[in-house]
């Protein structure tokens, strides 16, 4: 019934769908399997997309040609830049989803992707020969055969729902959990363990009285995340709002504290500190007598929404009773109470670079299997599982970012290095050359390598090379256009600028950081050179030159990292002969298996003492 | 693969009562316990001393005893055996001859605190103090590289890096969660933490001074007119530490000619050309460096005639003294030939009357001297920085601070100034170990309420 399929992709959430359209794209035959095809790309949490660092991934899901940022630009109902007012490396974009839309986007974009093939089916095993997989096997007892396998199972994997004192098995809110890989996987010598998310009420919007809100609008003029011009920026945004609890909510919150499976013990999965149910931020910050809560429209026409900040799994009646003790919910309606869900993952130490695991070839984790939280997380997992489960089929070199290339790179290697206690989600103080990897040149970063590997279309290259030759092009013109002193300091005096000494560059007027770069290339009064380059070439142009000295410190800086990068271990290196070491670093080294002894030095467990002793042995 | 088992005689070199080779390595029992006739010390309990013999087949080098320390519980955390041994050259060339033959490689100059190193015994600050420890001439250079050793100088570093962990948390909180619902830090809050970084570091970067001082001898200058008696004091000083240091006379006099030893406070004694306006080319140069030399150092000792000085001149010297603001010694020599008004003049200035020929009140200017100097700073038990490495650490993590107050007072945007904190931490890093942004991170989620 099926041919044998390069890439076999189990799981259509973020991850699976990036995962089978990316080797699809690059020319994999590929099955992406999934127990129900009405709910190919749910938003199961919230429904947005970015954020801070978040919108960074998605910016290079888009450059590396993934599909991520087209979808959401074109599910969008509000954009907003975060931290406009920091610097560049700061800016992040984010998006409110249309939950519907953004689902509905994603499958047409995957039913119209070549190569692809869909089957709706539980899958319950994998079939392993000589450790290497060799395909999947269903619930009704099909055997389908696959080169290689990547597993994006999320929350599925004996997912167990909480809501107050009541639990049963689910993968999502009215969805059945899956059984059988996890048990396959530990017998096949996997560590597994157990992780805990949340999500919050959805409400009746009609039922909200928005004048006792604070409004959220979008940003005036909104920006989009995909480099391509085929999707467009919004030309209306539907609004957020904002209202806050109080010790009241607080109180009665407080009265199920005996039926909550948080703190009864019941949940033994972790949960993440950074996204902590309301229950948790009243119980650890008792101090504080409110708690800020965003109210999100789901999308453009649904009356649904989110309730962002009150995640829960207390008893629906205490959930619902606090809820219209919240200002502008005095008479609100619940759609469904929030939960909590706890589910399988397998501790991410044991991958490797290219997201295979170690202990059986060809098969591919991706998502929150690995531990991770969020769909930008989970998004470019799978985007960098299917990229590389189609170069390995097809004996080609993988692909594997750096951590001064990406914040990919970054998530990644954090995870099979340090591996994760909690959810694990992206945070721009994870990256340490977070000034290289901004949001604004993920395609000048990514897109040629991801065109030279055959991901990334020509169109997308050509318009990087583009930016690339424009933005330097500008640079070099505005080096050129010197001025003397008496032509330019009466403009500058008019703009409130400090005078200049000498003929003066346009390039050495910009460093200021009062004048922006529209306001410099008016000083030259020259109409046609003022708008020969668009508003993305200015900014890139403007930020390379404001922040060159920076730029060029972290450059220094990521390449002093890179001579540890470059002193190569042995991956089979017999940890055993080195008694010197800590047994924690040394069973962390056996297991890890790191490749160069810049990796050795981020593994958890292993402390610069450690390093050290490596490095008089590996020189010795 | 393994460490050899590595052997050398653990005290100087030369005729002593005792001399203590030392063995250390897996094999270290085995290769002993061949040699040794005794006790069977294969099986015997780490911590304890046997008498025996040494023989090279029924030949008797020496009558020993071997301390045992089995791994971990060692120097260098292998198996350590000290063979204490008849301090003679001979035996002690023969027992290492022996001991190599018997499989033990000769250590190079510091592997047994290498391994020790290696072995996890000390982190990177304590290993440099054992080198430290080891070079001790004196009390005070012995107790700050003990102190540093035991961990009184990691600790002050660790307490720093918690600092600034919470700073940089600071920082990253408003990167991070700028949508969140936190207080953030003001820029005077900001500032106000680092100008307290800032102290901690002042006071452990200016104690490299007094840390030098004690490594290396607190810089001395001997000063005064022509004839006033300098060398004759730096002999009597000198002559006075020989009798206290060996009863062996003339051993080491010129190599530590200058260097006196004050209870325990080691003195770099500087003599210098004397002073006095010339219109000679070369003797003006001498003069010339005389001058610099008192500027660099930390005490002058300057010397006054009181037999041939005159009351004019000696206001001018105490003027000059006074403006070098170096501390100072205000000695007046020859006590005993002195003119009455220079004498009456130079008590009022609380000048000490020696004299240096007769060694007269030389005690007293010991003393002086100490109250001087004043260690006490470091008696009582603060941490010292004697090591440059570390020195400079501290130094390039200041001024990374510098680059953060700069970027407050520029108004530029915290994710600039969170590189040069990164950088603070990047440098104070290489004292102790990294710090990661997991610590960042635990500190944020452990202090704040966060999360939507």
């Amino acid at each position: 019934m099926f041919p044998e399929y390069d890439v076999i992709v189990v799981g259509a959430g973020h991850a699976g769908c990036e995962a089978a359209a990316a080797a699809a794209n690059m020319g994999s035959k590929v099955l992406l399997a999934t127990m129900n095809m009405n709910t190919i790309a749910q938003m199961s949490c919230n429904p947005a997309m970015g954020g801070l660092a978040k919108g960074q991934i998605v910016r290079e899901i888009d450059a590396l040609g993934g599909y991520s940022g087209i979808i959401t630009d074109k599910s969008m109902i509000q954009f907003r830049m975060l931290n406009r007012s920091k610097g560049p490396a700061m800016w992040s974009p984010r998006a409110q989803s249309d939950r519907m839309r953004f689902a509905e986007e994603w499958r047409m974009a995957l039913e119209n992707t070549l190569n692809l093939d869909f089957w709706q089916e539980m899958v319950t095993g994998l079939i392993v020969k000589n450790g290497q997989v060799k395909g999947v096997q269903t619930s009704l007892g099909i055997e389908i055969p696959g080169k290689a396998v990547i597993l994006t199972n999320g929350t599925f994997l004996n997912g167990l729902i909480h809501i107050g004192e009541k639990r049963f098995g689910g993968g999502r809110s009215g969805e059945r959990s899956a059984t059988g890989i996890t048990e396959q996987l530990i017998e096949l010598g996997f560590e597994a363990g157990r992780m805990k998310t949340g999500t919050p009420p959805r409400v009746d919007g009609r039922s909200l009285n928005y004048e006792a809100m604070e409004e959220q609008q979008g940003d005036e003029i909104p920006s989009k995340f995909s480099y391509l011009p085929s999707t467009s920026t919004l030309s209306k945004q539907r609004s957020c709002f904002i209202t806050y609890t109080n010790n009241q909510v607080h109180e009665t919150l407080q009265t199920g504290f005996d039926r909550s499976p948080m703190f009864n013990g019941r949940i033994k999965g972790l949960g993440p500190r950074y996204c902590p149910s309301i229950e948790d931020k009243i119980n650890r910050f008792a101090e504080r007598d409110r708690h800020q809560i965003f109210v999100e429209p789901e999308g453009w026409d649904t009356v649904e929404v989110y309730v962002n900040g009150f995640s829960t799994s207390l008893p629906e009646d205490v959930q619902y009773t606090a809820l219209k003790q919240i200002p502008g919910f005095e008479n609100a309606k619940m759609f469904r109470p929030g939960y909590a869900i706890e589910y399988d993952f397998f501790p991410p130490t044991q991958l490797g670079q290219t997201l295979e695991t170690k202990l059986i070839d060809n098969l591919y984790f991706a998502g929150q299997i690995n531990g991770t939280t969020g769909y930008e997380e989970a998004a470019c997992q799978g985007l960098m599982a299917g990229i590389n489960a189609h170069l390995k089929v097809h004996q080609r070199d993988p692909l594997i970012l750096k951590r001064s290339e990406a914040y990919i790179g970054v998530l990644i290697d954090d995870l099979i290095n340090k591996g994760t206690q909690e959810p694990y989600r992206m945070f721009t103080s994870r990256a340490e050359f977070r000034l290289l990897l901004r949001q604004d040149n993920a395609d000048l970063r990514l897109t040629p390598l991801s065109h030279k590997m055959g991901l990334a279309t020509e169109e997308r290259y050509n318009l990087t090379m583009t930016k690339m030759h424009e933005t330097s092009k500008l640079i070099n013109d505005l080096k050129q256009k010197k001025y003397k002193q008496q032509e330019l300091n009466p403009k500058l005096e008019a703009l409130d600028s400090a005078p200049v000494k000498d003929k003066s560059s346009l390039y050495q007027i910009l460093k200021r950081p009062d004048l922006d770069i529209n306001t410099v290339l008016n000083l030259t009064e020259d109409e046609s050179f003022i708008h020969k380059y668009d508003a993305e070439i200015r900014q890139q142009a403007e930020i390379q030159i404001k922040y060159e000295t920076y730029i060029q410190r972290e450059r220094e800086n990521s390449e002093k990292l890179m001579n540890l990068e470059n002193q190569k271990i042995n991956p089979d290196f017999d940890y055993n002969q080195i008694s010197s070491i800590s047994s924690e670093a040394r069973e962390k080294l056996l297991k890890i298996k790191p490749t160069t002894l810049g990796q050795a030095s981020r593994i958890s467990g292993v402390s610069p003492s450690d390093v050290s002793i490596l490095m008089v042995y590996m020189n010795k | 693969m393994k460490f050899e088992t590595i052997v050398a005689l653990a005290t100087p070199a030369g005729i002593g009562a005792i001399g203590v080779i030392r063995v250390s390595g897996p094999e270290t029992f085995t290769i002993v316990n061949r040699v040794f006739k005794g006790k069977d010390i294969s099986k015997a309990a780490s911590h304890t001393i046997h008498f025996g013999t040494i023989r090279n087949g029924d030949h008797i080098i020496d009558e020993v005893l071997v301390s045992l320390f089995r791994a971990p519980n060692s120097f260098t955390r292998e198996d350590v055996i000290e063979i204490s041994c008849h301090g003679s050259n001979y035996i002690i060339q023969q027992l290492i001859n022996l001991l190599l033959k018997e499989g033990c490689q000769l250590a190079k100059p510091g592997e047994f605190t290498q391994r020790a190193f290696v072995n996890g015994r000390f982190d990177l600050a304590q290993a440099e103090a054992v080198a430290d420890l080891i070079a001790a001439e004196n009390e005070s250079m012995h107790d700050a590289a003990m102190s540093q050793m035991r961990g009184g100088f990691s600790l002050e570093i660790k307490q720093l890096r918690e600092k600034l962990v919470h700073f940089a948390s600071m920082i990253e909180l408003e990167l991070d969660f700028s949508e969140e619902d936190v207080e953030f830090a003001s820029r005077d809050d900001l500032k106000s933490l680092i100008y307290e970084l800032k102290k901690v570091i002042f006071k452990l970067t200016e104690s490299f001074a007094l840390g030098n001082a004690i490594k290396n001898g607190i810089p001395t200058v001997i000063a005064g007119k022509p004839n006033a008696g300098k060398s004759t004091l730096l002999n009597a000083l000198l002559n006075e530490e020989k009798a206290i240091v060996s009863d062996i006379p003339g051993t080491t006099r010129d190599v530590i000619e200058d260097v006196i030893n004050v209870d325990g406070i080691a003195f770099r004694f500087v003599d210098t050309a004397g002073i006095r306006t010339t219109e000679d080319h070369v003797e003006a140069i001498g003069v010339e460096r005389t001058h610099a030399r008192m500027k660099d150092a930390s005490v002058i000792l300057y010397m006054i005639d009181l037999k041939s000085d005159n009351l004019h001149d000696l206001d001018t010297q105490l003027e000059y003294l006074e403006e070098l603001g170096v501390p100072y010694l205000l000695i007046g020599n020859k006590m005993d030939q002195a003119q009455p008004e220079l004498k009456t003049k130079l008590e009022e200035h609380k000048g000490l009357l020696i004299s240096a020929s007769q060694k007269e009140n030389l005690e007293n200017l010991k003393e002086a001297l100490k109250t001087l100097v004043s260690l006490d700073s470091f008696k009582t038990g603060n941490t010292v920085v004697t090591n440059l490495r570390h020195y400079e650490s501290l130094r390039q993590t200041d001024l990374a601070l510098d680059d953060v107050l700069t970027g407050i007072d520029n108004q530029v945007t915290n994710d600039f100034v969170a590189m040069d904190i990164r950088n603070a931490l990047h440098h104070l890093g290489l004292i102790t170990g990294e710090i990661t942004t997991d610590d960042l991170l635990e500190n944020i989620f452990s202090k704040f309420c966060i999360g939507k």
